[in-house]
């Protein structure tokens, strides 16, 4: 495509509104009561966090990877490919981001929660609770039908931000590699909604770029002390 | 390759299309759609057709499916011929196919698609699937989208024209881009249809493509009429004024419409819907009288002015 940086987001949206929410709507009437298994997996996934442990941090992974490879599949390629051409694309990231997860959370153990900041610690369980718990019963407050809900481990924002919400707490030096592909997701996301003028359009980016920030803040902040720590007494 | 030149006839047909709207706006609401010829044939088609950009780009929701197919069904019982796609729009032209199976298949359908891919080579292939999806002998009309390629594609275009496999060949651009490419093809291929955006706000066709397609007789097809909906939404807020009733006009969809399909060098508007009222409502806007010159410049005053 010649000019490529005169398109913005609203010319390259193809499909209204309606039929971007018809999608999340036939979506889980195709796979319902399926919502009902993936938000015990995410509540699962808080207890484990609360419980912690290496063994808790491989679950955790485990059950984050099968979220987003099955978002990826049933989602991406199965649903959304439908009226999205880049939808293809966005499959294989997902299920990129779920081998990141199994091989550095499940096999490595990089996700064991462990003792991070107060700060890192309130906002992770607060990305987890909201995205988990919150963000579905968002659905009615916008004015669409429950029937509309995106929930955990079925669509992609609210899967998207429970990892970086899991990523905030797993201590001070998080797997910075499983970043990425969320935080695109988010700004994908959040461009999509704001294409379609959707009110909510910012809530998903500002919650990523928060987390991110939040744990470049805490590294930095780790190393800072970790030098003043070594300074001659 | 069977062209017609860029000659005499043209010119000829053109100017006899013309005609009847350098009159003044005069004359009863008509039932049908008016028509204006397509310079390198002579065959006429009605000046509102049907975009299917967003509009039918639904997937598999068979609800929504069904009534892109009651959109078309209006469109056509209203007198309308032109529908437009392309493979960029998504399940479009999927959606479109599944609409004229429901149909019938209308005998009276022109069906205007594009190709859109960077690989010359690809082009045959790609028509092939979307003629498939659009379930169609052939199309009538084949255009290089957003002028991608058209150095690759225009001879394949042309040959599958000389071949009977098409009708018509032409080159499309949007939102006022690459305006000097357009006009270069203009002027050096033997291309029957152009496609670009013209409105009551973005009128910069009216400098050079515009003119240059009358006097090259070249078919002019119009999209985004309403800005996709940006000008209606600004529009909505006020009255229609009323002078606009010497025109026919019941809404401002018809006003912006007339505007666009009364400049001479016009030949069809393709505004987008997912309404049938609003399919009804825009072939309306070629039935009715048309405005003159002198109303086409208070229309573009008065829109300026809001």
């Amino acid at each position: 495509m010649s000019e490529w940086w005169t398109y913005g987001p609203r010319d390259l949206l193809l499909f209204s509104s309606r039929t971007y929410y018809r999608l999340f709507e036939l979506y889980n009437l195709e796979w319902w009561p399926l919502q009902l298994a993936a938000l015990a997996f995410g509540v699962a996934m808080l207890g484990l966090w609360r419980h912690g442990g290496d063994r808790a941090g491989r679950a955790i992974a485990v059950i984050l990877a099968v979220g987003w490879l099955w978002v990826g599949w049933a989602f991406h390629a199965q649903r959304y490919a439908s009226i999205n051409l880049a939808a293809a694309y966005f499959a294989w990231a997902f299920a990129v981001q779920a081998l990141l997860l199994l091989w550095l959370g499940g096999v490595r153990g990089q996700l064991a929660p462990t003792q991070a900041a107060r700060l890192h610690r309130r906002a992770g369980l607060g990305l987890l609770l909201f995205s988990v718990l919150a963000f579905p019963l968002m659905t009615p407050l916008l004015g669409r039908g429950w029937t509309q809900a995106e929930v955990f481990g079925m669509a992609p924002d609210p899967t998207a931000l429970a990892t970086l919400g899991i990523l905030l707490v797993t201590g001070r030096t998080p797997a910075w590699v499983l970043f990425p592909i969320p935080v695109a997701w988010c700004l994908v996301s959040g461009s999509t909604l704001w294409a379609m003028d959707a009110p909510d359009f910012a809530l998903v980016p500002l919650a990523a770029l928060l987390a991110v920030g939040l744990a470049v803040v805490g590294r930095l902040t780790g190393s800072f002390r970790q030098v003043w720590g070594r300074r001659p007494k | 390759m069977a062209h017609f030149p860029n000659g005499t006839r043209r010119r000829l047909l053109g100017a006899l299309a013309a005609t009847p709207l350098l009159g003044p706006a005069i004359g009863l609401a008509q039932s049908r759609p008016a028509t204006r010829a397509i310079p390198s044939s002579g065959e006429a088609l009605p000046l509102v057709g049907l975009g299917s950009w967003i509009t039918f780009n639904v997937g598999n929701d068979r609800v929504a499916r069904d009534a892109s197919t009651e959109v078309m069904r209006a469109f056509f019982q209203a007198g309308g011929r032109l529908i437009d796609s392309s493979p960029m729009y998504g399940s479009a032209q999927d959606v479109i196919g599944y609409g004229l199976r429901k149909l019938g298949r209308p005998t009276n359908l022109f069906a205007a698609d594009k190709v859109w891919i960077a690989d010359g080579d690809e082009g045959r292939a790609q028509i092939e699937t979307s003629r498939r999806l659009w379930g169609i002998p052939r199309f009538d009309l084949m255009q290089v989208h957003n002028l991608l390629s058209w150095q690759a594609h225009l001879p394949t275009l042309f040959a599958m024209k000389a071949a009977g496999q098409l009708r018509y060949v032409g080159i499309t651009t949007s939102h006022g881009r690459r305006h000097d490419d357009m006009e270069q093809v203009m002027a050096s291929q033997p291309i029957d249809f152009v496609q670009f955006t013209y409105n009551l706000i973005d009128r910069e066709a009216e400098q050079r493509l515009l003119p240059l397609a009358r006097e090259r007789g070249i078919a002019v097809i119009v999209n985004r009429p309403f800005q996709q909906g940006a000008l209606l939404d600004r529009l909505g807020r006020r009255p229609l004024p009323s002078w606009a009733a010497e025109i026919d006009c019941t809404s401002w969809a018809q006003f912006a419409l007339k505007f666009v399909i009364s400049h001479p060098a016009v030949t069809c508007a393709i505004p987008a819907t997912t309404r049938v009222d609003h399919v009804r409502e825009n072939l309306g806007a070629a039935a009715g009288r048309l405005p003159d010159q002198a109303l086409r410049s208070r229309m573009a005053a008065f829109v300026a002015r809001l």
